[in-house]
């Protein structure tokens, strides 16, 4: 019993094809397409913060339309500590990844209490108090005129980040690859099976003995990290933060990218990043004064076409691929 | 590998600049042509666009090509545009930046590249000293706050109320108003500021009106101007005895017709009226009207015109040489007839310098006009020593 559980459990983390492909391809794309990086590093940063939120909305069904609190408070870390002098990348994204731990599980407490719409508006109003905190407090945040004099010093002591994007984008890439290997095999263990029983039935989760509160607060708290490491990564590459990283339409982009690639199944947020950012770079590009028509329109068409099943397309993709 | 790849990024960006001495110039045009500031990114492509086809898109030789970009008014969006502009399509200028974040985001990415950063918008003082590659011809904050509270306290008022934008060029605004005042021996009862994004300014306007001040002085950035007037109106603030007065800002061309009777009066400063009355600036407004029907230019258009203009002309003085540091010297010192008045680059702070007027918005041929009455002629700004 207890070994055919191991054994379908390991089945189910086995890694296949068509997601060793996925990931060689990131990485080609490194080597491929130099003129690309800066572009790119957007996608992963995106990417990185989309499959966050994926570990709350598509694992654990929580949804978020505040997932920016977060990636914002990240940003703001990485960028104060890189102002006030601790330029050490690697250090500045583990610090704005802890803060933001912090701050998910503070408001985690939040989120339990009461269902959907209760939590729509929970989320919302703490990315919006964060908003206006970090607009009030311009003394450490710049406020609205963003935070000036980041210094970042070279990745390890030994990169530094060049104008073209490269040292970024392959920062950025080595990153979200290793937090979407944790956050593959979190998924494939126990604990995520538990997660996902949750967002079944909570009653009857609870009714197995599986502690709902908690483990509720354990995956927002480490979707929380995701999200502030996401910020973070976008403060640094970019060095300069300002109160944007905050705004509301970062949390509806992102529920938008998550959307776009399909739920629940953690590649859903890379592929919608990268159809959302190239379809944006390539449309501003084409008619800087009505791109945000023509993308809302594409996504409008999409909806009406395809339903569930244009959003469900990777993963049917993947699945029949793989089998 | 990486460190291979990144010793090549470092050894080419030398080349970056030098590497486009053939026969197009690239300027890459970075404003915000969607979102909040739209007005000022459409003003000043429209302008732009107007100067190359008044003058052709050939100079010294080289032809001219404007990349047109939108960063939606946000900062890490303006930086990476500036980066791909700079890095892809190797332009040898860059030039718009809507509001103070934008051009402070870029500012160190220019310096890195060595590529000039033409400001048509950006107010804020400390803009300029950021890097040696910055050149300004919109205007600086500093300015017409001073040229407000002197016409102010020569014209009896005793006491008002700051009412600002709170970034950068707001808090120029007030600084400059509350010193020129205090010099003058007037008060400056309170200094209220208000957040940049979405602005609800009517418990604002309450609050100045409850210190009962002679005047009100308001700065907001381009665009807002309407939403002031209309809740100002709304409060019956324009027959409480308030004066209000104003950066150009306020009552911006753009706007001024939409906002109705309740400015008429107003007296403000500013650089650019459409109403400017010279044979440069008609020809301008009537050009840019023709172009753009239903589109009045206004301080934006001005200086996204000028920028270009100084473009052209440090080109032509450097032979079609695409050199950063030697279009930035083209451009210290130079000084023409914009459809503004007389205006030229200080050759020390790279910064605008051009006449204030102090105008009071009329009624001219069923438009509503900023119409001007005193000039202060050629004031630099007045935060650099």
């Amino acid at each position: 019993m207890r070994a055919a559980a191991q054994a379908a459990l390991a089945d189910l983390g086995r890694w296949r094809w068509p997601e060793v492909a996925f990931w060689v391809a990131a990485w080609g794309s490194w080597l491929l397409l130099p003129e690309q990086h800066l572009l790119l590093n957007e996608v992963a940063i995106l990417g990185l913060f989309a499959l966050s939120l994926d570990l709350v909305l598509g694992f654990a069904g929580i949804i978020s339309l505040g997932h920016a609190a977060f990636f914002g408070c990240g940003a703001y870390v990485a960028g104060i500590l890189a102002r006030l002098g601790w330029g050490d990348p690697v250090l500045g994204l583990l610090a704005a990844g802890l803060v933001a731990m912090g701050l998910g599980f503070v408001t985690s407490f939040l989120v339990l209490r009461g269902s959907d719409l209760t939590r729509l508006m929970v989320t919302l109003s703490v990315s919006l108090v964060l908003f206006e905190v970090a607009n009030r407090m311009a003394w450490l945040t710049g406020g609205a005129d963003g935070l000036q004099g980041m210094v970042v010093g070279p990745v390890l002591g030994w990169f530094a980040f060049d104008i073209f994007g490269s040292v970024a984008y392959a920062y950025s890439l080595v990153v979200l690859f290793g937090l979407f290997l944790v956050a593959r095999r979190v998924m494939h263990s126990p604990f995520g099976l538990s997660v996902r029983a949750v967002k079944g039935n909570a009653l009857r989760t609870a009714a197995i003995g599986i502690p709902v509160n908690g483990r509720l607060v354990a995956i927002y708290t480490m979707a929380a990290g995701y999200a502030g490491v996401a910020g973070g990564l976008l403060a640094q590459t970019t060095q300069f933060v300002s109160l944007d990283v905050i705004a509301f339409h970062r949390s509806a982009d992102v529920m938008l990218t998550l959307v776009l690639g399909g739920v629940g199944y953690l590649y859903g947020g890379l592929i919608g990043a990268l159809v959302f950012k190239w379809a944006q770079s390539w449309l501003s590009d084409l008619t800087p004064e009505y791109w945000q028509f023509w993308i809302g329109l594409v996504f409008v068409a999409l909806v009406v076409i395809g339903r569930e099943r244009v959003f469900g397309w990777p993963a049917a993709v993947l699945r029949r691929i793989a089998r | 590998m990486i460190r291979r790849s990144f010793m090549a990024a470092l050894l080419a960006v030398p080349f970056v600049a030098s590497a486009q001495a053939q026969q197009t110039v690239k300027i890459g045009l970075i404003v915000p042509m969607t979102g909040q500031s739209q007005s000022t990114g459409k003003q000043i492509d429209a302008a732009v666009r107007l100067y190359l086809q008044q003058h052709g898109d050939t100079v010294a030789g080289k032809k001219i090509e404007v990349v047109l970009r939108d960063d939606g008014g946000v900062a890490d969006t303006t930086k990476r545009v500036a980066q791909e502009l700079i890095v892809r399509d190797k332009v040898s200028v860059l030039a718009g930046f809507g509001l103070t974040p934008l051009a402070m985001a870029t500012a160190p990415l220019a310096a890195q590249a060595k590529v000039p950063m033409v400001v048509m918008a950006a107010a804020t003082s400390i803009i300029t000293a950021q890097n040696p590659f910055i050149v300004r011809t919109s205007q600086v904050l500093p300015q017409p706050a001073a040229a407000m509270a002197q016409w102010a306290v020569e014209n009896g008022i005793k006491s008002a109320v700051t009412l600002v934008t709170d970034y950068g060029p707001g808090i120029d605004a007030e600084t400059w108003f509350a010193k020129r005042m205090k010099e003058g021996g007037a008060e400056v009862l309170a200094s209220l500021r208000m957040p940049l994004a979405s602005p609800d300014f009517a418990p604002f306007l309450q609050r100045a009106a409850d210190a009962k001040p002679q005047a009100m002085f308001v700065f907001v950035p381009s665009g807002q101007g309407a939403a002031v007037a209309r809740q100002f109106a709304e409060r019956g603030l324009d027959k409480s005895g308030i004066r209000l007065i104003a950066t150009g800002d306020v009552t911006d061309d753009d706007q001024l017709n939409g906002m109705g009777d309740v400015m008429l009066g107003v007296v403000n400063a500013g650089h650019y009226s459409a109403a400017h009355d010279s044979a440069v600036n008609k020809a301008f407004v009537g050009a840019f009207k023709a172009a753009n029907p239903g589109m009045r230019p206004n301080f934006m258009a001005v200086a996204g015109y000028d920028g270009m203009h100084a473009i052209y002309q440090a080109l032509v003085k450097t032979k079609g040489d695409t050199d950063g540091a030697a279009l930035v010297e083209a451009m210290k010192g130079l000084s023409w007839e914009s459809p503004r008045g007389p205006m030229m680059i200080d050759p020390q702070t790279r910064d605008v310098v051009h006449n204030l007027y102090i105008r009071k918005v009329e009624r001219v041929d069923s438009e509503l006009y900023n119409v001007e009455f005193a000039t202060i002629p050629m004031m630099k700004d007045p935060a650099k020593p």
